[in-house]
């Protein structure tokens, strides 16, 4: 199998001339899990969409809560990829990092380009928080640094300096570093502070005190970036906003878009929605928007397990509503046998997973795509159900109204894939205008739809229609009794029927309506309709895929994108288009299942590139794997892609290698989570 | 919820025309017979009433009334029925369930369906063993049961399905028997029940587990083995000659005899189905020593998990606007300035992106 090295240095902008304005910039900040990382760039992220610069964000934390303070596996970061061109991906190796501590330095380091610019809180680096992140010599002053511009400074004092007026006690100053750093990042970019300082003002508003020390913060940093420019490595970076189609934007996660869509898709069907869930990340934001928009006719219900979750969505159905379940793979392997019972009961359906890395708890917090074949194979019996898989945070509006559409139209249940990357991600979102979709009004059967041999009116209700639903039959509907289940049923009356035959039609009649659902023909998204290569990607692939295809066709080399939504049924066209390439590639967060369903479906030779570490592609992989199509050497196409050092989540991070316990344990009384210099 | 109107029902309205599958002899039979004849007395509307049942011999119960029925999965039926109520309030909602459904793979849901209070009707029909899987022993089995699963007896202590039902919260719990003639008698009570109303109804699996439940159930010195409780009136058994009273040293149950009618000299207790305590004492009771009691063991309602949600959302949407529009372009927004033709976002379904 072949192999990549992974790529030392190849970012996403092309190399600028010295004091020239690049047209993007990477800027990753990384600190403890308590220091508001996160936080810190979500605030950035929004400030970036409203200078009206294209982006793409990358947030990375630790599965645990409050993990242990200073440790290399507690360290949470966050990137973002921006610039006044298109952005597509969380880009690959970051140009500024912003380190809180010694274990963000240790942890991110690797990733900063050569040249880069590293910001260092100077006071966190104390002897213990070293120790912590394993250092033996103070990086600070043993040149190990000496690759990149160096700002290195006490931002601690600074805040606690700044916040001074307010009267804080240590702690609670402390903890407006992040919004100190974050004013100095605003400097650096040229960003107004007026909407940081009025969402600080909305967020305390029942604390002015703390909102005021926070803003004292933000201006401070603000400030202390226009000081260290006249001395320092800093230098303050415009970069325009990037040409867009005209109308109204905002941000948006994928957790958010997939919410959105779901509201969006239960009015377009004209039902009230039903969302049974279960707390399970990534996926429980969903949970929590819809929860938020009770006014829209829509129930949340927060079930005893995942079990419970769809049953109830399922329920909710069978009663009239547009039932909705969300999960991630652990959650949606216990959801498979009531997914089983929608498929025969031909009820409507959605059910949204949030891939993470498995197999079982696996990666909780970190992205994977490896829960397509459970999507599209993993029931028990011949289960087929429509599997659509979004792009990106905001293509999941659009993947969400299709799901419902899909459930309502065909009476069945249909899987929405996401992944953590997509949940947790935002990217500008151009402000849909609703009545721009085409609704798809739900019927539910009035009156008995069928005649018996003496021509009297008789209920059927599993006769279809002529895209092979049954008719949606609600309780309470006078003269519509009837009964429905899990047993195999009779083709027209539903009563309980084991015969051979009839199972052999009610196979065929189940298959025939999934392998018919209407799915746009598949476009090619970039290059020609045929060629050498097509690399075929799905959901949050598509980023690095479109990037590194454009590189490569700039370059002159024969290559197209294709990105397929439908995973279930496959466009019709799909077969026909793919055999018009000599080469397919088919990159993917798994071990290559999607491929596996493509050589089967098509009988092309698909071959795969993988990458199963719980980070993302980078563009340079994928451009470097696009390259070996092309350099005349037979047998090393595709393989599997390293973990990347540059790339988030870090190496470090996530590993305890035991000795942190015997550390904490050889300083009786100072419990590991309470170490503030 | 409303109280619909009564509808003028008989038996026969209530009977499919699918044919009954059960063992000749099996106590489901008498159950059936037991809800079809209750139905019409409850004024109840076919098309407004819905049966929903996990697996097992129990659950095949929607198939022979004529009403909406959902034979869903092994024991999930709570959750299904959680959601159709959710769904549709005003629906008659009636969960069928067994004591391997409902206490073993299922038991889960019970509890929460149960502590939730979601208005409806659960009849768990405990057999004490696994029917349609041909005759395992179950969560309810007698410990020593020989089975295909347990053939030197089994050695799990089995549950107690009323004590279960009471931890978990449940605002009503009853108890019958397949062939009771009482039986719609609780049944109607459990209807009146605003609520999760858990009813125990002991039924005779002749085929795996036959008369097991004939200590008591047998008309045979029925008098002095079962306890019926009313509202109100004291605890006697026996034709009167002996009762239940308070042990206040133990803070238990005690049998004591009555003489001459004079149950109150005899310290008999009174029962009140609102009394929590007097209802963990009645289905902790161990079958021998004492009666089993029989009927509404305990009633006293609270709000139902449906009416709050209800009332949740109608509070959250309060001076609020189903505004889709409104909804998309919430928080911190910004205009690329243009023509403004195409108001339709870059991200509308299809394949193809914008490709700047
Ligand atoms: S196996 Fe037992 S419970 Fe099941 S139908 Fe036969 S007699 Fe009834």
């Amino acid at each position: 199998m072949a192999t990549h090295a992974a790529p030392t240095h190849q970012p996403e902008v092309e190399p600028a001339a010295p004091d020239m304005v690049p047209d993007a910039v990477v800027v990753r900040f990384a600190g403890d899990s308590g220091d508001g990382m996160q936080l810190t760039g979500g605030q950035f992220t929004l400030s970036t969409a409203l200078a009206g610069n294209d982006l793409a964000t990358f947030p990375d934390f630790p599965a645990e809560i409050r993990a242990p303070q200073g440790t290399l596996f507690g360290v949470s970061a966050f990137q973002i990829n921006f610039g006044s061109r298109q952005i597509n991906t969380a880009g690959d190796a970051p140009d500024v990092l912003v380190a809180m501590n010694p274990a963000a330095l240790k942890v991110n380091l690797p990733a900063l380009k050569p040249g880069g610019l590293v910001i260092i809180d100077t006071g966190e680096f104390t002897r213990r928080n070293l120790d912590k992140a394993k250092y033996a010599a103070n990086p600070l002053e043993d040149g190990s640094l000496a690759a990149f511009d160096v700002l290195a400074f006490d931002i601690s004092a600074q805040t606690v300096e700044a916040v001074k007026p307010f009267g804080l006690g240590n702690k609670d100053a402390l903890r407006c570093k992040n919004m100190w750093t974050l004013g100095l990042a605003l400097w650096m970019f040229d960003r107004p502070r007026e909407p940081l300082q009025e969402w600080l003002r909305e967020k305390f508003r029942t604390k002015p005190d703390i909102a005021a020390a926070n803003i004292a913060a933000l201006d401070a940093g603000h400030a202390y970036g226009e000081t260290a420019e006249l001395s320092g490595p800093l230098r303050q970076l415009h970069l325009p906003p990037v040409p867009a189609e005209p109308g109204l934007y905002r941000t948006v996660t994928g957790a958010e878009a997939v919410s959105l869509g779901l509201v969006a898709g239960a009015q377009l069907a004209g039902l009230p929605m039903f969302f049974g869930g279960y707390p399970i990340t990534p996926a429980s934001a969903i949970l929590h928007h819809l929860a938020r928009l009770k006014e829209f006719g829509v129930t949340t219900f927060q079930a005893e397990d995942e079990i419970a979750a769809i049953c109830a969505a399922l329920g909710a159905s069978y009663a009239g509503s547009l039932g909705v379940t969300s999960s991630s793979g652990p959650g949606i392997a216990l959801k498979g046998e009531a997914m089983g019972l929608a498929i025969m009961t031909e009820l409507p359906l959605v059910i949204v997973n949030s891939q993470r890395g498995g197999p079982s708890t696996g990666l909780p917090t970190k992205t994977e795509q490896s829960d397509l074949y459970q999507a599209v194979y993993g029931r028990n019996g011949d289960a087929a159900m429509p599997v659509i898989a979004a792009r990106s945070p905001s293509d999941a509006f659009a993947c969400a109204i299709e799901a419902c559409r899909i459930a309502v139209e065909y009476m069945t249940p249909v899987m929405l894939l996401t992944d953590g990357y997509i949940a947790n991600a935002a990217e500008p979102w151009r402000v849909p205008d609703p009545s721009a979709f085409t609704p798809f009004p739900a019927r539910h059967l009035r009156e008995k739809n069928g005649r018996d041999a003496q021509g009297a009116a008789t209920l059927l209700p599993y006769q279809r229609d002529d895209k092979g639903a049954r008719p949606w039959i609600k309780p309470g509907t006078p003269g519509l009794m009837h009964r429905i289940g899990g047993i195999e049923k009779h083709e027209l009356t539903g009563n309980i029927d084991y015969s051979p035959a009839n199972h052999q039609r009610m196979t065929d009649a189940r298959k025939a309506k999934v392998d018919g659902v209407a799915v746009p023909d598949q476009e090619v998204c970039l290059g020609a309709a045929g060629g050498a290569l097509a690399v075929v990607g799905w959901g949050s692939t598509y980023g690095p895929i479109h990037q590194a295809v454009r590189r490569s066709r700039a370059k002159g080399l024969d290559v197209s994108h294709i990105h397929v939504r439908h995973i279930w049924p496959l466009p019709a066209n799909l077969g026909e288009l793919l055999r018009g390439f000599d080469a397919v590639l088919v990159p993917e967060m798994n071990t290559g299942q999607f491929k596996t369903v493509l050589r089967d479906r098509y009988l092309v030779d698909a071959q795969s590139l993988t990458k199963t570490s719980g980070q993302p592609f980078q563009i340079a992989e994928l451009e470097a794997a696009i390259a070996k199509f092309f350099d005349g050497i037979p047998g090393n196409e595709g393989g599997e892609v390293p973990p990347n050092p540059q790339q988030l989540p870090s190496f470090a991070q996530g590993h305890d290698d035991g000795t942190l316990k015997d550390a904490a344990a050889a300083q009786p009384g100072t419990p590991a989570t309470q170490d503030r210099p | 919820m409303n109280a619909p109107a009564r509808i003028e029902t008989t038996l026969k309205d209530w009977e499919t025309d699918q044919e009954v599958r059960w063992c000749p002899g099996c106590g489901d039979y008498a159950i059936l017979k037991a809800v079809q004849r209750t139905l019409p007395q409850l004024g109840s509307d076919p098309a407004n009433t819905v049966f929903i049942s996990g697996i097992g011999c129990s659950s095949r119960f929607p198939y022979y009334i004529e009403s909406y029925g959902f034979h869903t999965i092994h024991g999930r039926a709570p959750a299904v029925a959680t959601g159709v109520k959710l769904a549709n309030p005003d629906l008659d909602v009636w969960l069928i369930t067994g004591d391997g459904d409902g206490l073993s793979i299922g038991g889960n849901h019970m509890l929460h369906v149960l502590r939730r209070n979601v208005n409806m009707q659960i009849l768990l029909f405990n057999n004490e063993i696994y029917g349609l899987t041909k005759g395992q022993y179950s969560p309810t089995s007698r410990e020593g049961t020989r089975s295909p699963s347990s053939p030197i007896g089994s050695v799990d202590h089995p549950a107690n399905p009323c004590a279960f039902a009471l931890g978990a919260g449940a605002r009503f719990v009853a108890r019958g028997f397949d062939v009771s003639r009482h039986l719609p008698d609780v049944l109607m009570a459990a209807h009146a029940h605003q609520g999760a109303a858990f009813v125990e109804i002991f039924q005779n699996c002749v085929v795996y587990n036959k008369d097991v439940f004939n200590d008591f159930a047998q008309p045979k010195g029925a008098e002095d083995r079962q306890l019926w409780l009313t509202d109100g009136e004291p605890m006697l058994f026996a034709g009167g000659t002996r009762g239940l009273a308070l042990d206040t040293d133990t803070l238990s149950l005690r049998v004591v005899e009555v003489s001459g009618g004079d149950w109150q000299a005899a310290g008999v207790l009174v029962h009140i189905p609102r009394n929590r305590m007097l209802a963990h004492l009645l289905v902790e009771m161990p079958f021998g020593p004492f009666p089993m009691a029989l009927g509404v063991i305990y009633d006293d309602p609270r709000p139902t998990f449906e009416s709050a949600v209800v009332a949740e959302r109608t509070k959250a949407s309060e001076g609020k606007t189903a505004d889709l529009a409104r909804l998309l372009a919430k928080g911190q927004t910004w205009t690329v300035p243009g023509s403004a033709a195409d108001p339709v976002g870059s991200s509308v379904a299809g394949q193809g992106g914008p490709d700047l």
